[in-house]
């Protein structure tokens, strides 16, 4: 493997609302904007080895909506869809999301790409109308871990009762 | 803040900008309840109410001592909210090192195109 830098994403839980992701890469942002909004490319990265993704639409541009579908292990059927709002290309782009298992809930996401010395630096800032859609959010992405959490949680505020 | 406050457990207790402020500056260690009012550039009656709902959450315990209160975080009640967001961090991890793999291959492409 070519690439041995630290490479964690880095996740933050800002104020009530929202979620700041971040993760640098070793290649210029035209190809990370590339591989971020054709579907074929979409196709190999975004299951994160988490199952097959079936449906990957983008209709990249401003009004044109964008539709994942993953099927998870296990045959769960995971979707997200949403509408593009702002497209700067190579830079910025814009878009609502819509997880399709609470479809009240929509965010407005800003992926932004900055360059240095070759690097990319990607940024998603997710904000959520309300704190629960936002804790849902999260938990949307989780398997194991969320129900281990999720134990952890009841039994921490049942002792506190 | 519009929202009422619901502080009946870690994850709205630190949902609050000013109270995971309060974590932050913990995180290093006990300190008096007066270090904190300087840390945080608040008047002490909202850090001392911070410090309470930290406080009925269990993330934070206090101790006299002589005529000062020390506070200190308690790290379990945080293991939660840990596990919590490192899941979605890990889902993120694992997307973003597929994305890696594409963008070498985008790389090697593009040097054949033009050596």
């Amino acid at each position: 493997m070519p690439v041995t830098s630290d490479r964690k994403a880095t996740v933050e839980v800002r104020g009530d609302r929202e979620i700041v992701i971040t993760r640098a890469f070793d290649a210029p942002k035209d190809l990370v904007y590339k591989a971020f909004t054709t579907p074929e490319l979409v196709r190999r990265w975004w299951h994160a080895e988490r199952g097959e993704m079936t449906v990957a639409d983008i209709d990249l541009r401003v009004g044109g909506s964008w539709r994942y579908v993953m099927i998870a292990e296990g045959g769960m059927e995971v979707a997200f869809h949403g509408e593009y709002r702002e497209i700067v290309p190579g830079e910025r782009i814009v878009s609502t999301e819509v997880f399709e298992a609470v479809p009240d809930g929509e965010a407005l996401n800003t992926m932004t790409l900055t360059e240095a010395d070759g690097r990319t630096t990607m940024t998603i800032l997710v904000e959520h109308q309300t704190r629960e859609h936002r804790d849902m959010h999260i938990a949307s992405g989780m398997e194991a871990g969320l129900q281990d959490a999720m134990r952890l949680l009841e039994e921490t505020a049942s002792s506190l009762r | 803040m519009a929202r009422a406050a619901t502080t009946a457990d870690a994850f709205n207790a630190v949902a609050e900008p000013r109270r995971r402020e309060i974590v932050d500056a913990l995180a290093g260690g006990e300190r008096p309840v007066n270090d904190l009012v300087r840390a945080l550039g608040l008047a002490q009656p909202q850090v001392s109410k911070h410090l309470r709902v930290l406080r009925e959450v269990g993330l934070v315990e206090v101790r006299e001592q002589g005529r000062e209160r020390l506070y200190r975080l308690n790290g379990p009640a945080l293991k939660p909210i840990h596990d919590w967001v490192s899941a979605y961090a890990q889902l993120w991890s694992d997307r973003f090192d597929a994305l890696d793999v594409v963008l070498e291959d985008l790389k090697q492409e593009g040097a054949r195109r033009c050596p």
